[in-house]
């Protein structure tokens, strides 16, 4: 395909399917290993009452607003699960359960009741989003990147996309060391000195700004898939950390990529007519991976080692 | 308008949906129990999501045999079948992968409806699909049902209930304790799996009313507010199947009573509503209950430590007990103990050391478990006991017992 | 035995509690509304070895917990050589319950040693060679140090806790703390944690450890704690590992012939 073609239609909405899938990706080596994979469940499901809360708070459709609302409406859902966790003794997946379907619940209750429909706020879109029409109409080619006023007419989802990726992989980075001993040992790291408490709210935080600043470009379900699905199958790959998510940012990049393609161009070769759902055919693809790796990955079965727990 | 809504006065289909909808609370709040007693309340989450492909291809199919696309019950078969897939997807990952069910579940949920978003997009480019309307089966949409799909619902959610009625019992021994239901003999994977089915066929009769993304929380909601109330497996059973039908049958009459309001979502709210008050109001389990007894037991332990320092003549270095002693007027404000607090604290000396050698005798093995270093000695042992004790202690006798 | 319990009313200077590696006081656990741990005082003495011993249920674990910090007393205080808790963790060394962690975890041998750097390390420190010999030497001190790539999965049982050792001494700190360091391993395991432990020692560190099999007390241990809930007995193995202590302890629980075998052993 030449750069003609490629650069305003296909260059943008790929970037940010890739910066989207390792921003999610990343946190989510860690929530695998932690037993919250659902947390990114929890969190993908808030958004739409952050969002929509912040929509009828200020009255306008802005990206930031709506960001606050949703990275909100994810922290409260983490506190409140945590909350019932603990008052009522009950087990964190029903505690999750209760509090993301309630709040997803009251995001549509007010969505229906409230005068949206104006705007371009629906269930449907917070669902699987539109990542296709995140097109760069003023590109006329490779010669574009260079062009400061071409440049000025990037979908803004792509710079935002970018800086989220970068705020994901600095708390990485810089919190390596006490994300990996706390994950692995929680007690020890206790008496390290390591603040667990706060390190588990930091990742939750970092997680649902990924889920949040992704969700606004390709909908939630990408951001589950891709939470859960790159980090699952680099887990069956490797037996160390580092290999681990350097494998999930590998294949986070692989679905959006081979998913984007497919959405595109499949039900072309298929002699269809019609591209089909690009967020829809990225968790599929990752799917697909995630089965590749349970039937082939070198560390797919359990050690076997004796434990008692 | 409510009020002709709870009594039924809005027409066959509403009326119709509300008893729909109370069966389908009663059926899958029972349903849920067994799932939260087994502490997989989220697999419900995967198996909900996992329909969404089974909704889509069994529109395609229907289409490209020349039939209706639309057609309530077919979606639904398809729906079960593809839940089915996913939940061997999901039980084939946790047994022969290394992977938590945590991930297992995320993977087949955020897989199974991506996939079933794309088929979505594929039959709105169908010439037919148009006007297909299955995105009503994420959020539930009772608006233009049709009286044969209320039929269907209804007959669903009443067939749902025969059965949970049938396994109860077995399903009771499983979920409480798997090993001991494998030693008596009962098929523990067949009723798992049988357990499953009916939070299939829960998902799927609810699939119309609240949609695939909220049913689950008619799984969930309804056993937690009931676990509140009670410490009795059968109870909990009984009180989430009222809480669900209660839930169901109040959220389709509010939603009937104005226009603009989503059944799915105001059902989940009535059983959240419910839930909230049960967290916080319930006896014994109930935050506020806990709160209280929290309190008063911390006040026992410094006070108990408190009258043990000023028997011993050690010092008390927590504020929180010298205050508590001095409110109790058993120390002054110097920190000095009054006559009072003299006495009490010989008394808990004397009393641990009544414990002590209540401990040490096997002949007081059953008072001896009941020990925290709380306990009054008198409220677990006889008059006669105690003095035996004493003797055995020696010393003066003449503290007050 | 009623001496030895009411002993603790004695109180202690100021003198005692800046010289004591580890000094515990009015400690209260709860688990909700049952006492796990009720109002114990306890002294370890510097350059000792001391057993936590007690019945299932009794707040060993509870006991080490809470002066390691990890869960919160609802009272009393806990101080390391005299200063509080928070300022000294670095003197404290933790080896836990080996059921404790996630055996799946994607972490070789070599990087579970290495967290017990991370105080040296720092949070973007770099890791170099000498942070790695050291680690190795760890790991060679409880006689790992074959076994460094492998995945910690891979071991036994006996081998994950003497690696959990290994991670303790790469901290290098002057109390060592360990959660029934020798339930479930094998007798390999057993001897040579025991030696490390005894080479801690003549190095003049503390090992305060929790401890169930009352046979070996005597001749692994120079002290011993006994409690059940509450503080029974405190003191050198001589003076409160008895059978009336022990009787106390352990109440109907322990059979009247065990504890006769055991304070015959005992002479």
């Amino acid at each position: 395909m030449s750069g003609e073609e490629f650069v305003p239609l296909s260059l943008t909405p790929l970037l940010i399917g890739i910066f989207a899938a390792v921003a999610c990706a990343l946190p989510g080596n860690f929530l695998v290993l932690r037993r919250q994979a659902l947390i990114g469940d929890a969190i993908s499901h808030v958004v739409l009452p952050g969002i929509v809360v912040a929509f009828l708070i200020t009255g306008a459709i802005s990206a930031w607003p709506m960001m606050l609302g949703a990275a909100g409406a994810a922290v409260l859902a983490v506190v409140l699960i945590e909350l019932i966790r603990r008052m009522g003794k009950i087990e964190p997946g029903a505690a999750m359960g209760v509090v993301f379907t309630s709040m997803f619940a009251f995001g549509v209750l007010i969505l229906e009741v409230s005068d949206t429909s104006t705007v371009h706020l629906d269930v449907e879109h917070a669902l699987y989003g539109n990542l296709e029409s995140l097109i760069w109409l003023d590109a006329t080619g490779w010669a574009s990147l260079f062009d400061i006023d071409a440049l000025r007419y990037l979908p803004p989802e792509l710079p935002r996309m970018a800086v989220t990726l970068v705020v994901v992989l600095a708390f990485t980075l810089v919190l390596w060391r006490p994300l990996k001993i706390a994950t692995f040992d929680e007690g020890f790291a206790q008496t390290m000195g390591i603040r667990t408490e706060a390190l588990g709210m930091g990742l939750v935080i970092i997680a649902a700004i990924a889920a949040v600043a992704a969700f606004d470009a390709v909908g939630s379900i990408i951001v589950i898939a891709m939470f859960i699905c790159p980090p699952a199958a680099a887990r069956l790959m490797t037996d160390s950390l580092e290999a681990q998510v350097m494998w999930s940012v590998i294949f986070a990049i692989t679905a959006a990529i081979t998913g984007y393609v497919l959405a595109g161009y499949g039900p072309l070769w298929l002699g269809g007519n019609d591209a089909v759902s690009a967020a829809g055919m990225i968790a599929t693809m990752s799917g697909v991976i995630l089965a590749l790796a349970a039937l082939f990955g070198p560390r797919r079965s359990r050690t076997g080692a004796p434990s008692e727990a | 308008m409510l009020w002709d809504a709870l009594l039924l006065q809005l027409g066959y289909n509403a009326t119709l949906v509300a008893v729909g909808a109370t069966l389908l609370g009663i059926a899958a709040g029972v349903t849920g129990t067994f799932l939260f007693l087994r502490k997989r309340a989220l697999v419900s989450d995967a198996i909900s999501h996992a329909t969404l492909p089974g909704v889509g291809l069994a529109f395609i199919v229907m289409v490209l045999l020349g039939g209706e696309g639309r057609n309530l019950l077919g979606l639904l078969i398809g729906s079960a079948i593809s839940a089915g897939i996913g939940l061997l997807c999901l039980n084939w990952l946790t047994r022969n992968t290394r992977l938590a069910e945590d991930a297992a579940i995320g993977a087949v949920l955020s897989v199974f409806f991506g996939f079933g978003i794309v088929l979505l997009t594929v039959i709105q480019s169908m010439s037919i699909g148009r006007q297909a309307g299955l995105e009503g089966f994420l959020l539930g949409s009772t608006a233009g049902m049709l009286w044969s799909d209320a039929v269907v619902i209804a007959i669903g959610g009443a067939v749902v209930l025969a059965l949970i009625t049938l396994l109860r019992r077995p399903m009771t021994m499983v979920a409480f304790d798997p090993e001991y239901a494998m030693a008596q003999g009962l098929p523990v994977n067949r009723i798992d799996l049988a357990m499953m089915g009916l939070v299939m066929a829960v998902t799927v009769v609810g699939l119309k009313i609240v949609g695939l993304i909220l049913i689950v929380a008619l799984l969930i909601i309804p056993p937690v507010t009931a676990r509140f109330w009670t410490e009795r497996a059968e109870r909990v059973v009984l009180i989430s199947g009222a809480v669900g039908g209660l839930a169901g049958y109040v959220g389709v009459a509010i939603s009937a009573s104005a226009p603009n309001l989503p059944t799915g979502p105001i059902i989940v709210l009535v059983s959240f509503v419910l839930f909230a008050i049960s967290l916080l109001l319930a006896p014994g389990r109930g935050a506020l209950a806990v709160l209280i007894r929290h309190l008063r037991f911390q006040r026992q332990v410094h006070m108990r430590q408190g009258l043990l320092a000023l028997a011993q003549g050690q010092p008390i270095y927590e504020s929180l007990t010298l205050r508590i002693l001095r409110r109790a007027g058993l120390v002054r404000a110097d920190g000095v103990a009054t006559d009072a607090g003299k006495g009490r604290a010989a008394k808990a000396l004397r009393d641990e050391k009544r414990w002590e050698v209540a401990r040490a005798d096997q002949a007081h093995e059953a008072a001896a478990q009941l020990y925290d270093g709380l306990r009054d000695i008198e409220t677990v042992l006889t008059q006669d006991q105690i003095a035996d004790i004493d003797r055995h202690i020696g010393g003066p006798q003449g503290i007050p017992a | 035995m009623l001496e030895l319990a009411t002993e603790q009313g004695k109180p202690l200077t100021e003198m005692d509690l800046a010289d004591s590696p580890l000094a515990i006081r009015g400690l209260t656990v709860s688990y909700g509304e049952k006492p796990a741990v009720f109002s114990v005082d306890m002294t370890v003495q510097p350059g000792s070895m001391t057993a936590i011993i007690g019945p299932n249920g009794a707040g060993k674990s509870t006991l080490l917990k809470a002066a390691l910090g990890v869960i919160k007393p609802l009272s009393g205080q806990v101080q390391v050589f005299g200063r509080p808790l928070d300022e000294q963790r670095a003197q404290i060394a933790y080896v836990p319950q080996r059921a404790s962690v996630d055996w799946e975890f994607p972490t070789r041998v070599i990087d579970v040693v290495v967290m017990g750097l991370y105080r040296d390390v720092g949070l973007m420190g770099r890791l170099r060679k000498q942070h790695i010999s050291r680690a190795q030497a760890c790991l060679a001190r409880v006689g790992m140090e074959d076994f460094a790539d492998r995945q910690i999965g891979q071991l036994s049982g006996g081998q994950q806790q003497r690696v959990f050792l290994a991670r303790a001494l790469a901290q290098n700190a002057a109390i060592y703390l360990l959660d029934e360091p020798f339930a479930g391993v094998d007798a390999a395991t057993e001897k040579a944690i025991i030696s490390v432990l005894q080479s801690l020692r003549a190095e003049g560190k503390t090992v305060v450890a929790v401890h169930h099999d009352l046979a070996t007390v005597a001749e692994y241990f120079d002290n011993v704690f006994l409690i059940n809930t509450r503080k029974i007995a405190e003191g050198t193995v001589a003076d409160a590992f008895t059978a009336e202590t022990l009787q106390a302890t352990y109440g109907g629980r322990l059979a009247t012939a065990q504890v006769d075998q055991l304070a015959l052993a005992l002479g």
